[in-house]
């Protein structure tokens, strides 16, 4: 019987180990958005093309759609914008070009190309902290009345796209 | 012609120590009260980009924006929780140091003390074991009997080194 207690150590090492290598795996930028099911919230900003148009949350919503959050600021953005590209004629993509200079931000869509249907110009973040951003690039994907479904955080690739955006877009768009 | 250099060097020197000045960001408060709670804020409150920092501590973007923020609602005049909630609303309870004791934060706020009766548990089930080994040292009578008479023979030898042991100790 005594013998038996010998080996509660080994049995609580292992289980730590477990515990530290499911840990390891684990992406700590992986966190669920608190708005998750909740309504983008209001906003009015200045379009990006156009400094006098504002644009609220009635000009996003209305189409299953993704919404980037980028910066010319930000590395993975460049990385990001190629697929970006690609990803347009498949679902609308709203830009919200997050702390960001006007000018920058519309000589790399001239360069590089416009995936976007429109861009959201936020200087200052307030959409940004109001959305919960804290970094770039970040993407949600919201539905037909204007809920956050889901939100990733970091740069969406193909692979990104297919196992996790698509089909939560697919199921969205046979929503009524 | 030296002296030229070094005043147009000394300028520019002075251009940029002006600009260093750009990366602190200030706050200046109506009272002391504010103060202080703007500083406890920041430090309960996490940044959300960086895991282990607080607001106060780090230096990313999202942070100095937020710290803005609470500055901003500090002066609105919120509260301290109205100001969490309003965080919370947006970055989810992640931003939170102290998280609020809830059902789904109960294990968190209660693991530690169960861990501590856990602890005190096996260290009072062993000393308890250990006395009780003590006193039953396992010897039958004759055995313990050998045994005494060891002691008592080893008993004299060590008489000297005992006693000089408490003479240092005296010392």
């Amino acid at each position: 019987m005594k013998r038996v207690y010998l080996f509660v150590p080994l049995i609580l090492f292992i289980a730590l180990v477990v515990l530290f290598a499911k840990g390891l795996k684990l992406d700590p930028n992986d966190m669920p958005s608190a708005l998750i099911d909740q309504s983008v919230p209001e906003f009015s900003l200045p379009s990006l093309a156009s400094p006098d148009r504002l644009l609220t949350r009635a000009d996003v919503i209305g189409e299953v759609s993704l919404v980037n959050v980028w910066g010319t600021w930000c590395p993975s953005c460049m990385h990001e914008h190629p697929y970006l590209m690609e990803l347009s004629d498949q679902v609308p993509i709203i830009g919200i070009n997050y702390k960001d200079v006007r000018d920058d931000a519309l000589d790399w869509l001239d360069k590089l190309g416009n995936p976007y249907v429109l861009n959201v110009f936020d200087e200052m973040g307030t959409l940004g902290i109001d959305l919960g951003v804290f970094g770039a690039p970040e993407t949600y994907v919201i539905d037909r009345k204007g809920y956050v479904r889901y939100k990733h955080v970091g740069v969406v690739s193909e692979r990104v796209w297919l196992e996790r955006l698509k089909p939560l877009v697919d199921e969205l768009r046979g929503e009524k | 012609m030296k002296c030229v250099y070094l005043r147009v060097l000394s300028l520019f020197m002075l251009m940029f120590s002006v600009v260093s000045y750009a990366a602190i960001d200030t706050y200046e408060f109506n009272d002391e009260q504010t103060r202080e709670r703007f500083h406890q804020l920041n430090g309960e409150l996490r940044c959300p980009k960086c895991q282990n920092q607080s607001l106060g501590d780090s230096n990313s973007p999202i942070s100095t924006d937020l710290r803005a923020q609470v500055y901003r609602l500090l002066n609105e005049g919120k509260s301290d929780q109205q100001i969490k909630d309003y965080l919370v609303e947006r970055y989810g309870e992640y931003i939170l140091y102290r998280p609020e004791l809830a059902g789904h934060t109960l294990m968190l706020w209660l693991a530690p003390f169960a861990f501590l009766v856990l602890g005190l548990a096996v260290v009072l089930v062993l000393v308890i074991r250990r006395r009780n080994t003590v006193q039953s040292s396992g010897l039958d009578i004759t055995e313990q009997q050998d045994l005494e008479k060891l002691l008592a023979d080893s008993g004299q030898g060590s008489a000297e080194p005992t006693s000089e042991v408490e003479s240092n100790k005296r010392d």
